[in-house]
């Protein structure tokens, strides 16, 4: 992606910036110029809105065929998020194991890598959520630390 | 508004044609619809052209005039026009055909399809199929189009219960239509448990629940059906022709498990021929993934929400059921490549309502319908033709 096309949605990409409408009451991300549901009238009545960046997993999927630039992260979780204010969007999942996560699960944002245009080219950062709680797994190294040696 | 039939049609095989260029595809298949049709070149008033990605995958834009010139249209400066709409490509040229014969601006167009995905390496061409979707917000932040169909399955599942059986189902028939389609890019039977075992791809999404990226043409010939008579005696009449369109992203969508602008554009076709989903013989939709065969029928009003899948597997929409689906095999196993796929399907119901589907004739099929979309349901166009 060019450096500009990037450059100016870095505040919507790092911070969580999108807008509320006064008109309606409604949050937007990312940041829209009027309103869908109050068209014209709402241009104007938009301003620009920090996301608190918590809210829930509506569905996902687990990734085994990678998109590109993101073969590293091998099998990895991608889901639609709705933030606590209303709007949705697509995001990964990370630090997680991506099988355990289910619709309703309570999410945060994070500040990670997207991706880099190439390894001399720029570095794209951007938000993508973790899990609030994590689920309980059994730790399988729990038993070996109880055997004395 | 004037009627409009097609009274010519053309298609290639699809698959990995390493052998032919863009051009020659759009070449062969304009060439066979124009001698299937009976018209010579001179007849032709205008020129239209469904591609989605010829700008990524071979660095050339300017199609239509590309087009044009290969088809010996310029020595008339035949006016050429390239329409884009993601998958969508090839139903929506045919509707800005449709609406200026219909509108009484031209008698006669010729409509292609091409599209060649096999140049580029899989990545970079399923890359391409992405940009269907919202590059910046869905691509970008690591949503593969398999993936944004695989939430859209995972909502259906939830919502309806649909299972891993029904959506093999739709596999499975779709690759036993296409065993007796020549022109398929996998003319073969392909059992439903092999579609149940196939790799993953996105979960619950695997490999033989999407459709190939495709090498293929396919080519229409519309004439204001008062001037059909003079050139052929086997017009079909495009009876309804309806477009809708939705949010680019999924995930501003209300319900992850409805494609709405399928259902819009359905019910706006059906409303320009007076027609209803039971008068319907055969219909080709947009499979590009299993779970869109079962959201499209349901959309269409073929079959209630949460009940296509069932019906799928009962076998109501095989080839002597009761509405036979996908009878070319479908995005699945015909193949798909994007611009051509919405002629394709033209091509199949035509030949449907001819009579002259061989192996795979729908007995006393009289009227069809075309349903393709673009992205995830962004763009949907749907057609409904009648045997005259």
């Amino acid at each position: 992606m060019s450096v500009p096309r990037f450059w100016r949605e870095l505040d919507t990409r790092y911070n969580l910036i999108g807008s509320y409408c006064k008109l309606t009451k409604t949050y937007h991300y990312p940041r829209r110029t009027f309103d869908p549901d109050a068209g014209r009238e709402s241009i104007g009545t938009m301003e620009d809105y920090q996301f608190k960046g918590t809210g829930e997993i509506i569905n996902c999927t687990v990734v085994h065929q990678a998109q590109t630039g993101y073969e590293i992260f091998g099998p990895y979780c991608m889901a639609i998020i709705k933030l606590d204010e209303g709007p949705k969007l697509t995001s990964q999942i990370v630090d997680c194991e991506p099988n355990t996560i289910k619709p309703g699960m309570k999410v945060k944002a994070v500040f990670r890598k997207l991706g880099e245009d190439s390894e001399s080219g720029i570095l794209h950062y951007g938000t993508k959520f973790i899990l609030r709680e994590i689920p309980q797994v059994e730790d399988e190294n729990e038993n070996l630390s109880n055997i004395e040696l | 508004m004037r009627d409009v039939s097609i009274i010519g049609i053309g298609i290639t095989k699809f698959g990995e044609l390493w052998d032919k260029s863009l051009r020659q595809l759009g070449l062969e298949t304009g060439l066979s619809a124009i001698n299937d049709s009976g018209i010579t070149s001179k007849d032709i008033d205008a020129l239209y052209i469904g591609n989605m990605a010829a700008g990524s995958t071979l660095q050339q834009e300017h199609i239509s005039a590309l087009m044009a010139d290969y088809c010996g249209l310029t020595n008339n400066h035949v006016p050429a026009t390239r329409v884009e709409a993601a998958s969508a490509s090839g139903g929506l040229a045919l509707r800005q055909a449709y609406m200026a014969i219909a509108g009484g601006f031209i008698d006669i167009a010729v409509v292609g399809g091409a599209e060649k995905m096999t140049d580029v390496s899989d990545s970079e061409s399923s890359y391409t199929v992405s940009m269907g979707s919202d590059e910046q917000w869905e691509s970008k932040a690591g949503a593969t189009f398999a993936s944004l169909h695989a939430i859209i399955a995972q909502s259906h599942i939830n919502e309806y219960g649909t299972t891993r059986e029904e959506m093999s189902a739709v596999s499975s028939k779709n690759h036993y239509h296409a065993s007796m389609n020549p022109m398929a890019q996998f003319p073969f039977k392909v059992s439903s448990e092999a579609v149940s075992n196939s790799g993953i791809v996105s979960s619950p999404l695997r490999m033989l629940d999407c459709a190939p990226n495709s090498d293929g043409a396919a080519a229409v010939v519309l004439c204001a059906s008062d001037r059909a008579s003079n050139y052929t005696k086997k017009a079909i009449k495009i009876i309804g022709s309806g477009q809708a369109s939705d949010t680019l992203s999924l995930h501003h969508r209300k319900y992850l498990n409805r494609m709405p602008a399928i259902g819009v554009a359905a019910q706006r076709a059906f409303e320009s021929c007076g027609k209803k989903p039971t008068d319907l013989d055969v219909i080709e939709i947009h499979d590009n993934f299993t779970i869109s065969e079962i959201i499209a029928l349901e959309e269409i009003g073929i079959f209630k929400r949460g009940e296509a899948g069932a019906k799928i597997l009962e076998g109501e929409t095989k080839i002597g059921g009761r509405i036979p689906v996908n009878t070319s095999g479908g995005l699945k196993a015909r193949g798909h490549a994007p611009g051509a796929t919405g002629i394709a399907q033209i091509v199949e119901i035509v030949q449907q309502l001819r009579g002259e589907a061989g192996e795979r004739q729908v007995k006393n099929a009289k009227i069809g319908m075309a349903e393709n979309h673009g992205g995830t349901a962004a763009t949907a166009v749907v057609h409904i033709l009648e045997a005259e």
